[in-house]
């Protein structure tokens, strides 16, 4: 009994920690159509600020809430400004850029930090189920994602700004037509990405031995994720996020880590072929 | 036509020779040291310091009036976590720059990539890292520890501290297998019991669930030779979900690049190794390398097991050379298996004629507070594991990895 | 078709004889051998990218799959014929089989990538778990992380003890990649492969036509996995070793990065950039100034800014400029089709 409610502790956090990872990328590649290969290293950035930040005096809360989304999302503003408003609808030219990008920031994070940066303790003790420890920090995982959730859906469904990006996202020449300067909202679009998966990366540094080439290890998993939940952004990240999670958890624990890893893989390979446009691109039509 | 083309060539050469390696001496009065390590990339926590030490030896060497009355020069190379990096520089150590010695190295991959461009080259080489061991070859010497150096110290004494169950989690390739099977071995000998052995890939990072089932075995002890950043993430988890007051750690790998300085206090403090340095040594060398360290580079924490590893590999290399009073490969080769010994900062280190391998101090240590602190210093052990398997006083001509069978 | 024998052949066979001859007195074989396999590679997937449209994000997997196939059936065989033949059709059956499941399956552009780069993904997920001694496929280990080392590599055909290696092994290469240049361009020029470059702009209307686009969608995309598993057969060869890095997700990124460096929907511009850029990393790593990893991201960050359609369309339209007049107003249309909309992706 103690060991199924480990189980589905365990399934939650990894659905969580998908959505966690993935919603930046979604956020990119669904309204800018941009694939972004220096993800990973935006989440490795929020990861150093969150550090840095804690090791400065702040608040270990603040540090990974706050303070790590809005320094990750004004360098990636910095970016958008720098390099990628020449290439908007360029899809390869963007991934050349990214790429290099991407390298770009291990390099410097390299130079900043070097390869022994103190990590910080998980703010949230780990408590008892009967025979078992349980890593209390994953519950706080798990909630952050839903309220990411609930924000995204309440901004792009209730705020105007919200109901100008769903259509500038639809219809941009229509959107610029109506006068809402695409530029802008690329921009705006580009920072909140930015942002979010600096916030993936502040709350997972806990967890996770940071070093400047962790990103890498996020972009596959993103990236796999945020296509086959398909077109719509909230509803084919909690998809595609549910159904991954789920399934790399169950094999997990029944198999290893890497049989659950592949049957994650497989799955989103079957996935694909039976659903070509993704999740949502078959079900679900027209939501967010 | 011929001959112009091969002048052509050579000055070719020469010319992108001068202007790639931008070379304090060109001359053929110095001795030239080939260095090849991954100072960027995903190894550069390991091959950074690595680097560093090497340079360091080298200049103190130089410092002190050079080998055999000449200057010895560095020509290294970045390998950028790249492996076929390593061939192309292996080649180009050995037949553009015609060095006299190669140190270097990192993955077992990567060694076995250079190996046999150096054996057949008949170039001297120097693999300064801790290793699965059973490599059996008279053109390279090692001077890292080897499992059952690391085991046979550490397994009786993390079960004299916790118990006698013990699950092992260990890093799914070579290194991590072999050492497990040696655990294994030296877990029985002791009279304990192994509950449990799961091996990762490196780019594992995710280990809720393997923490699940270790609490599912019950073990006294936990043996963790994970590798690399990914697997730092176990530590982590682990003290996240609270499991550090209940069950004891201990690791073969842990530290050797530093990571008990990744690691809070928290989450470090208690865990039980064994290597051949730590910073916290107190010996009068290891204070003169901090020492000399802090001078060379300003801070003193970049050095870790294989940096010094590293270093050792030049002192011994430097001995040789005195020894043969030449830079020959053969005379330096036997001179080397005349089994001389240097005391570095980590301690004595001899080497084993039989097997090329090190005889080497293994300190039994406990992190605390971000450092190593030495429990107990078991002197001179010898690499058991690959003495069982090569003898190249009896064949000098192998050329072969062993697996050992245990 | 007539000027391609008359011209193009004699013309490419020429330069390729010239820089043949003449790259060796600026770079040493070694390095030059490698620099032709990955221009190999590069090529590969230019061809399939480039001319077929087909964005695929696992070129590493053939690569890696035709190393691997060499290697060990090397280790099995002893001789290095059959498994240069193996290394080409392992690969080529295994993307028939990917190539039809996706196609049929009415699978394009970035779900096509995603597909691919799962596959990899699970490639190197199983061969970097391989270490333990239950891995064998006949005599051969396969090793996990640390790879393979230790197979027969290159020899004379039928004679085992006779090995190519050093400057003949460098000839070789040289001159396979210049059949399967050769091979590759008179396919292009073929009804087939104008077929597949109406594919690439405009699918439904080539379907219409009557055209079966799955079918030779399937078999461009085997064509592109058997020169990458040539090329991974060569490159074994070359490092002796053999180990999971070759399909590793950074593998994959650098390949399609060769060719947007050097130009897609070019046949050389491929070739260029894979050279280009593997001898770049080759020089950096000779300095230890300034981190490698950050030198490269700025070079390549700056390179999308300013040569967006790659270094050989640059070349091209800078010779375009200065001697553009004289060209023959006919051959201008053909190029324009044949560069047009690749940029979509």
């Amino acid at each position: 009994m103690d060991l199924v409610f480990v189980i589905i502790v365990e399934m939650l956090y990894a659905v969580a920690s998908l959505v966690l990872i993935s919603a930046g990328l979604a956020v990119v590649f669904g309204m800018m159509k941009i694939i972004n290969l220096a993800h990973g290293e935006f989440m490795m950035m929020g990861g150093y600020v969150t550090i840095t930040a804690v090791t400065l005096g702040a608040n270990v809360f603040v540090a990974m809430l706050i303070i790590a989304p809005l320094v990750v999302g004004l360098i990636g503003l910095v970016v958008e400004r720098l390099v990628i408003r020449h290439l908007y609808g360029r899809l390869v030219d963007t991934m050349l850029a990214t790429w290099g990008l991407s390298l770009f920031f291990i390099g410097l994070a390299t130079m900043i930090f070097g390869n022994t940066t103190t990590g910080i303790s998980t703010p949230i003790s780990g408590f008892t189920v009967g025979n078992y420890q349980v890593n209390g920090y994953n519950f706080f995982i798990i909630l952050v994602a839903i309220l990411l959730l609930c924000l995204m859906y309440a901004v792009l469904k209730g705020t105007r700004l919200g109901l100008i990006a769903r259509g500038a996202m639809q219809l941009p020449e229509m959107a610029a037509a109506l006068g809402y300067s695409p530029e802008r909202i690329y921009m705006a679009t580009f920072f909140c990405g930015s942002a979010l998966s600096g916030l993936a990366g502040a709350i997972l540094a806990p967890l996770v031995g940071l070093v400047p080439t962790s990103g890498g290890a996020y972009i596959a998993k993103a990236f796999i994720t945020v296509i086959a939940g398909g077109p719509s952004l909230i509803t084919g990240l909690m998809v595609s996020s549910g159904l991954f999670g789920f399934v790399s958890q169950i094999f997990t624990f029944a198999v290893s880590p890497v049989i659950g890893e592949v049957a994650l893989l497989v799955a989103a390979v079957v996935l694909l072929r039976l659903l070509p446009q993704g999740v949502t691109g078959k079900f679900f039509r027209g939501r967010m | 036509m011929s001959m112009n083309r091969r002048h052509f060539l050579a000055t070719a050469a020469a010319a992108t020779g001068a202007v790639m390696l931008p070379r304090a001496v060109m001359a053929a009065d110095t001795i030239k040291l080939g260095s090849i390590l991954d100072a960027s990339g995903i190894f550069d926590a390991y091959g950074k310091s690595m680097d560093m030490a090497m340079r360091l030896a080298l200049s103190q060497i130089n410092d002190a009036g050079g080998l055999l009355g000449k200057k010895v020069e560095i020509v290294s190379y970045d390998t950028q976590s790249d492996m076929a990096l390593y061939s192309q520089y292996g080649q180009q150590l050995v037949r553009e720059d015609k060095v006299d010695v190669v140190h270097g190295g990192i993955l077992s991959a990567s060694r076995e990539a250079i190996r046999q461009i150096m054996h057949k080259n008949k170039t001297l080489y120097f693999y300064n890292v801790l290793y699965e061991g059973g490599v059996c070859d008279r053109n390279i010497f090692i001077n890292g520890v080897t499992p059952a150096q690391q085991a046979e110290a550490l397994v009786p004494y993390a079960m004299g501290k916790s118990g006698k169950k013990v699950y092992i989690v260990a890093a799914d390739y070579n290194y991590g297998q072999i050492t497990a099977r040696w655990l294994q071995k030296f877990v029985a000998d002791n009279g304990g019991e192994t509950v449990g052995v799961d091996f990762f890939p490196l780019d594992v990072s995710d280990f809720g669930s393997t923490i699940a089932k270790i609490q599912t075995a019950g073990p006294d002890l936990v043996i963790a030779p994970l590798v690399g950043g990914a697997h730092l993430s176990f530590f982590r988890q682990w003290a996240a979900a609270g499991m550090k007051d209940r069950i004891a750690l201990a690791s073969t790998t842990l530290g050797v690049g530093n990571e008990h300085k990744v690691l809070t206090a928290e989450e470090g403090n208690g865990i039980m190794v064994a290597y051949n340095y730590s910073q916290e040594l107190d010996t009068p060398e290891n204070t003169a390398f901090k020492a000399a360290w802090a001078a060379a580079y300003g801070d003193s924490n970049s050095m870790h097991e294989l940096a010094v590893s590293n270093y050792h590999g030049a002192l011994t290399w430097a001995e040789g050379v005195r020894l043969a009073g030449s830079i020959e490969h053969d005379a330096v080769v036997e001179a080397l298996e005349t089994g001389i010994s240097i005391t570095g900062p980590g301690g004595k280190v001899t080497v084993d004629p039989k097997t090329h391998h090190a005889i080497l101090d293994v300190h039994l240590m406990e992190f605390e507070n971000q450092g190593m602190r030495v429990v107990e210093t078991l002197p001179q052990r010898q690499p058991i594991d690959t003495q069982a398997v090569c003898d190249l006083s009896a064949n000098p001509d192998d050329n072969t990895q062993y697996e050992i069978q245990i | 078709m007539a000027s391609f024998w008359a011209k193009e052949v004699p013309a490419t066979v020429l330069v390729a004889a010239l820089l043949i001859w003449i790259m060796p007195m600026m770079i040493g074989t070694f390095t030059l051998t490698v620099l032709i396999i990955y221009g190999m590679l590069g090529f590969s997937l230019g061809l399939i990218w480039g001319f077929g449209g087909i964005l695929c994000f696992g070129q590493a997997a053939f690569f890696g799959l035709g190393a691997y196939t060499y290697a060990i059936a090397a280790i099995n065989i002893g001789d290095s014929t059959i498994p240069m033949l193996l290394a080409v059709l392992v690969p080529a059956v295994f993307a028939a089989l990917l190539g039809a499941m996706m196609f049929y399956g009415r699978l394009t552009d970035v779900y096509l990538g995603v597909i691919t780069l799962v596959v990899t993904l699970i490639l190197f997920k199983f061969i970097n778990s391989t270490a333990g001694p239950e891995y064998v496929i006949g005599k051969a280990r396969l090793g996990g992380f640390n790879g393979i080392p230790g197979f027969q590599t290159l020899n004379v055909p039928g004679r085992p003890n006779d090995y190519i290696f050093g400057d003949p092994f460098y000839y070789v290469c040289a001159v396979l990649l210049l059949i399967v240049y050769l091979l590759v361009s008179w396919l292009l020029k073929s009804s087939f492969g104008r077929v597949a470059v109406g594919i690439r702009e405009n699918e439904t209307r080539v379907a219409l036509m009557g055209y079966d686009v799955s079918a030779r969608k399937t078999v461009l995309f085997a064509i592109g996995a058997a020169i990458a598993g040539l090329a991974g057969a060569l490159f074994a060869n070359w490092g002796e070793i053999v180990t999971p890095n070759l399909f590793s997700l950074s593998q994959t990124a650098e390949i399609i990065i060769w060719c947007i460096v050097g130009g897609l929907g070019t046949r050389f511009g491929p070739i260029v950039g894979a050279a280009g850029l593997a001898y770049l990393k080759f020089l950096l790593g000779q300095q230890s100034m300034i981190d490698n990893t950050l030198l490269t991201g700025i070079i390549l960050v700056l390179f999308v800014l300013f040569l967006p359609k790659g270094l050989v369309p640059a070349v091209v339209s800078l010779w375009r400029i200065s001697f553009g007049q004289r060209r023959k107003i006919r051959k201008h249309g053909a190029r324009r089709i044949r560069r047009g909309g690749v940029g979509n992706g």
